[in-house]
């Protein structure tokens, strides 16, 4: 069953067409990427998929309900994390508490309970706390519990966005160039992780990656767009095969022009 | 001096420790007037009832990021309330209480609703025309007696004791101040404390977590409202009389350089940058009216060498 449907999905800014009548489904249980080159749209995909963007056209479908035009944080209470291509952390925040912003979607003690202390408020906090260092200890970091986010290593600060996600529980997740930034070791603990979401806690996952070789050992099913439009749609070998991908990324050889 | 501050802030870590210092703090206070002048008094009662009005505003621009430039609007309101009621209406100056928490988060809603829409600038905008058209309405009114304002609100009694005295105000006021510490405290650590800090440091993430932000601004705004609108209550009854000229803008600059000065966000920082604020232009009154100038001095100082305010930041 496709877990995340979109049809026929347009995005334009002031008459420049950034997504043309893109359509492409998710099923669940997946791994599936989106690529493309640089400028292809990718981005403004991810964003219209998660609420950011509001498409000029088109339908997203996510778990059997359509999510145009809803606001992001509705988009994830219905279970679908995001992480972000450049690093959005709560800087100045510890990385519990960090990670214990994707909760906030699955608790509900407000003000008064909260000056109170009331015996559910307690209980809730305690939840909450238990289950982030969970999603910490799944992503490796539960030793940093109580550092500054923004003190951490550059490739652990991505893993807070991680587990951040996965504290939101949700059914699906998004990552906007994982790989962005990280040298060889972190991607090969990227594949494992990445791997290991799907597996584990049988989260379906779409990514947008330039990392071609991370791409093709994780998806199972790539969608190819360049000037916001589909150009191929298959699993790693056909899309590596495919004439159209190779003129997008390379261009047309020189004696086809001439 | 860094080394100080680092030595101070590794000894204030354990909770035990902590403890005992507001323990220490709290004798203080209460045993101040033992010791002191009427006048003594007074400025300290005055320390308590910024550092109450900066706490309520803290909320609103420490934790939630918001720049609020007309916060005194609610301290107004809350002020009106309890002069309407009690002056117009004979009500009981307790009762007057929950009333004016109901008028001051109305008025949170009033001005939030619509306008925390908005990114930070425009919001700061709106909120200083909000101060204003408070003040001038104040100003206007049959009901809240014009530009002379309300003269003769009854002092409260509590069974059958009546407050009368600076001592009883010192008190009361200096209880407020504990509670809105208090207060502050568990809010901030909490579930809604948070939402604050991440809408703050970054709002389309905080967004993408799930966090509805127009809603956890609105509350942090109602809840500022409601701090300022109870400091409020307790103001008119202890000064007897109100009148639109102690709500002006400047008054809403001065609680908010309290806020800026000690230490946005930070409970002990707000409370340092209230006394600040108080005893600052009290203790060089012998410059007479080169104080004032000597102050904004000082401030620019602060400003330029901590603009994280004068409470160090929590580091690791």
């Amino acid at each position: 069953m496709a877990l995340l449907e979109v049809n026929n999905l347009a995005l334009s800014f002031a008459g420049l067409h950034v997504i043309k009548e893109l359509s492409f489904t998710v099923e669940e249980g997946s791994i599936a990427s989106l690529i493309g080159p640089n400028g292809a749209g990718k981005t403004s995909v991810f964003n219209c998929l998660t609420g950011f963007y509001k498409p000029t056209g088109g339908d997203i479908t996510f778990n059997t309900k359509s999510i145009v035009a809803k606001k992001p944080h509705k988009i994830t209470q219905m279970g679908m994390a995001r992480t972000f291509q450049n690093l959005r952390l709560f800087k100045s925040m510890s990385v519990l508490e960090n990670v214990m912003s994707g909760m906030h979607c699955r608790s509900k003690a407000g003000p008064v309970g909260s000056v109170l202390r009331t015996a559910a408020q307690q209980r809730e906090e305690a939840e909450i706390k238990e289950f982030c260092e969970t999603c910490l200890k799944f992503v490796g970091l539960l030793d940093a519990r109580d550092r500054i986010a923004s003190n951490l290593a550059y490739g652990d600060q991505r893993r807070v966005e991680w587990a951040r996600a996965l504290a939101t529980q949700p059914k699906l997740l998004l990552l906007d160039e994982p790989a962005a930034g990280l040298n060889h070791d972190e991607k090969q603990q990227l594949i494992e992780l990445i791997n290991k979401i799907r597996d584990e806690l049988t989260i379906t996952i779409f990514l947008i990656e330039h990392d071609m070789g991370l791409v093709m050992k994780v998806s199972e099913k790539i969608t190819v767009i360049d000037y916001g439009e589909k150009i191929a749609q298959g699993n790693a070998e056909e899309i590596q095969n495919n004439p159209k991908v190779i003129e997008a990324y390379l261009g047309k050889e020189e004696d086809e022009i001439g | 001096m860094a080394n100080f501050s680092d030595t101070l802030g590794e000894w204030l870590r354990p909770q035990k420790n902590r403890m005992f210092i507001l323990l220490v703090l709290a004798a203080i206070a209460m045993l101040i007037p033992l010791a002191s002048s009427n006048y003594v008094l007074e400025v300290m009662t005055n320390v308590w009832f910024y550092v109450m009005l900066c706490l309520g505003l803290n909320i609103v621009v420490g934790y939630a990021g918001l720049l609020d430039l007309g916060y005194a609007a609610f301290f107004a309101v809350g002020a009106y309330t309890t002069g309407i009621l009690t002056s117009h209406f004979g009500v009981n100056f307790w009762l007057t209480i929950p009333v004016a928490v109901c008028c001051s988060a109305c008025a949170g809603l009033l001005i939030g609703g619509p306008t925390l829409r908005l990114r930070s600038d425009y919001l700061a905008i709106v909120t200083l025309g909000f101060g204003e058209i408070v003040r001038i309405v104040a100003r206007n009114l049959e009901i809240t007696g014009g530009a002379s304002g309300l003269i003769g609100i009854e002092r409260p009694s509590i069974f059958g004791f009546q407050l009368n005295q600076i001592v009883h105000f010192y008190y009361v006021f200096l209880l407020l101040a504990i509670l809105a510490c208090f207060v502050s405290y568990r809010l901030q650590h909490s579930r809604m404390g948070r939402a604050w800090q991440y809408v703050r440091e970054d709002e389309d993430a905080a967004e993408a977590m799930g966090i509805n932000r127009v809603a956890v601004k609105l509350y942090a705004y109602v809840i500022g409202a409601i701090f300022g609108g109870v400091a409020g209550c307790f103001f008119a009854v202890k000064m007897t009389a109100i009148s639109p000229e102690t709500f002006m803008f400047q008054q809403s600059v001065l609680i908010l350089l309290g806020v800026v000065l000690g230490g946005m966000g930070k409970i002990p920082g707000v409370i340092i940058g209230a006394f600040a604020l108080v005893l600052f232009p009290e203790v060089f009154r012998g410059l007479g009216s080169m104080r004032m100038l000597v102050f904004a001095i000082v401030m620019l100082i602060i400003m330029l060498y901590r603009p994280e305010g004068i409470w160090p930041a929590k580091k690791s």
